[in-house]
């Protein structure tokens, strides 16, 4: 597609919305067209919103979530679990468990998980801090909450062979049959693995209040 | 369980047709190249979700069209299942039972089972130890979804695992415990598919020699024997053993992407002693056992594909085999052949509902009346 914009900023303006996951050419025309329509203070505190959340993000420095300050709310929140620790692959992962309002513990954001057909090693993660935090905080339970890949579950291997030295509970998410499915239409990889990690029945209402 | 009709849009040469099938014995005749295989070749699809040939599915859209559709309606257990699959270029393949889209194509391998005895299982005896395996995968991922899933872990795992070691000769560094967890993984996908592997020869070798010996008028003597680096080690002590030579090659050596099958005859190779009607044989048998196989495991006989095989066999082993088909409780099978004498003179023999269709020079499909 060849472009004869009347104006270079405009072209500027388009190539850099362009660079952003999910945006086109096309779509990043008509946000930057309607960003020209608006009032100037209501671009002025688009563009400076932008500006800040690069400059005073931070990384919180217990967890790796990310916070305005050094430690972030979850981790200077008294009320919470201080002696559990559920482990996720990313910041996006917190926001889910976050949302479920079933956890009251703290995190660790590893920030990826083990490949190395990616390029992704141990020590581009926060395994290192993790083990720090199990060798200095009290925390009795570390929950590994890695996606139920083959790279995730080799991550919780490596992870749990740095920890299982450490006087702390490692666990991990269960998995089996999502609630609500019908049986005869769960996946049969997913079902049988459920068949085969069954778990005692007297287990199952403790945990559903 | 049976193919009730077969319908194909821009598939390989045919642009558009529809075949009703017989519940019994479905014949397809014509000349070379008229595309008898191909008709083989879109059931073949619909039971396992690819081409028995060609591995990209674009390349079997007729060509200069966009798509192609291959649709079956089968009738299993009394209840009609419409299947259907479609290809486009540049777009995910898609595959659905009656309208439902399938999330995984995993899903949909061993509903319909099938098993298909062409010129190309010669690769079996000729090419890599990975055509044997693939062999051994085809079969078991038919009654066993399991056993895919753990294969599809491994070979992910392997892959990582040499990515690894490549990574740690060039970098210098060999840091053990990061090569450990891959090597668990390993263990834990590749135990699983060694025990299915064993279970699955040891069981089928008895029929594979009584079908020998039936085809070929008992003269000679044949085995199958699983090869396995994990026969005689387990994986754990194996992978650990291994190291020093993985380290140097780049790459993993002891696993379960090693395995083979030794084809022999009188305690030879086949592939070395064997005559090509001997070869021709022994795959015969083989694939009929593969058939027994599957129709005992899931109690519902196959779908059988017997693509051109009646050629280069003397009239004994024509009649053995007709013999072994028509006696056995086979399902519904697929005959194509070049000869059509030879092809009305085995009909003759097996006492059971037919249909013939003719394929001429250009594709069209009508059916013949003896």
């Amino acid at each position: 597609m060849k472009n004869n914009y009347s104006s270079r900023l405009l072209e500027e303006a388009i190539d850099e919305f362009s660079k952003l996951p999910g945006i086109g050419k096309k779509s990043a025309l008509r946000l930057v067209l309607y960003l020209l329509k608006q009032d100037r203070k209501e671009v002025e505190q688009f563009g400076n919103t932008i500006l800040r959340i690069k400059k005073e993000i931070i990384q919180c420095e217990k967890c790796h979530n990310i916070s305005d300050t050094r430690l972030c709310p979850i981790c200077s929140d008294p009320y919470r679990d201080q002696q559990l620790v559920c482990v996720v692959e990313s910041i996006r992962d917190v926001i889910s468990i976050e949302n479920t309002q079933q956890y009251h513990g703290l995190y660790h954001v590893l920030g990826g998980i083990i490949s190395p057909m990616d390029g992704i090693g141990p020590s581009d993660l926060t395994i290192h801090s993790l083990e720090e935090r199990v060798r200095q905080e009290d925390i009795k339970e570390i929950i590994l909450a890695l996606s139920t890949t083959m790279e995730g579950d080799t991550t919780n291997f490596y992870i749990y062979k740095k920890l299982h030295q450490y006087p702390v509970k490692i666990t991990t998410l269960a998995r089996g049959v999502a609630i609500g499915d019908d049986l005869e239409y769960a996946d049969e990889v997913t079902l049988g693995r459920s068949i085969l990690n069954r778990t005692r029945f007297e287990d199952t209402f403790h945990t559903n209040q | 369980m049976y193919l009730k009709s077969l319908s194909l849009l821009n598939f390989k040469n045919y642009e558009q047709v529809d075949i009703p099938l017989s519940e019994k014995i479905n014949c397809f005749v014509g000349e070379n190249g008229v595309g008898k295989t191909n008709i083989l070749d879109a059931i073949h699809y619909l039971s396992l979700c690819k081409s028995s040939m060609n591995p990209v599915d674009t390349q079997n859209i007729l060509h200069e069209r966009d798509f192609m559709v291959i649709q079956g309606i089968f009738v299993r257990k009394e209840k009609e299942e419409n299947i259907f699959c479609s290809v486009r270029h540049q777009k995910k393949k898609q595959f659905k039972r009656n309208g439902k889209e399938y999330d995984r194509l995993s899903e949909h391998i061993g509903l319909l089972p099938l098993v298909m005895i062409s010129p190309n299982d010669t690769e079996l005896i000729n090419g890599g130890s990975e055509e044997r395996r693939r062999f051994i995968n085809g079969v078991i991922a038919q009654y066993d979804n399991l056993y895919l899933e753990n294969l599809i872990q491994y070979n992910r795992a392997l892959s990582q695992r040499n990515k690894l070691l490549k990574d740690f000769n060039a970098s210098g560094r060999f840091p053990p415990d990061l090569l450990e967890v891959w090597d668990e993984q390993l263990i834990r996908y590749g135990i699983p598919v060694h025990e299915a592997r064993t279970k699955f020869i040891e069981r089928m070798i008895p029929v594979f020699r009584e079908y020998y010996q039936m085809v070929s008028g008992g003269k000679e003597q044949v085995s199958l024997k699983y090869h396995s680096q994990l026969n005689s080690r387990d994986f754990p002590s194996g992978i650990r053993k291994s190291l020093e030579k993985d380290r140097v090659l780049q790459y993993s050596t002891f696993g379960i992407h090693k395995d083979d099958l030794d084809m022999q005859l009188e305690d030879y190779p086949l592939k070395k002693v064997g005559s090509q009607g001997q070869q021709k044989t022994y795959l015969v048998a083989l694939k009929l056992a593969e058939f027994e196989f599957i129709r005992q495991t899931m109690t519902i006989p196959p779908i059988l594909l017997l693509d051109d095989i009646f050629d280069k066999f003397d009239e004994f082993r024509v009649k053995q085999i007709i013999k072994l088909v028509a006696e056995n409780n086979f399902g519904q099978i697929f005959i194509t052949d070049t000869n059509e004498n030879r092809l009305f003179d085995i009909l003759k023999e097996i006492p059971a509902d037919h249909l013939v269709y003719k394929i001429g020079p250009e594709g069209e499909i009508k059916e013949l009346k003896n």
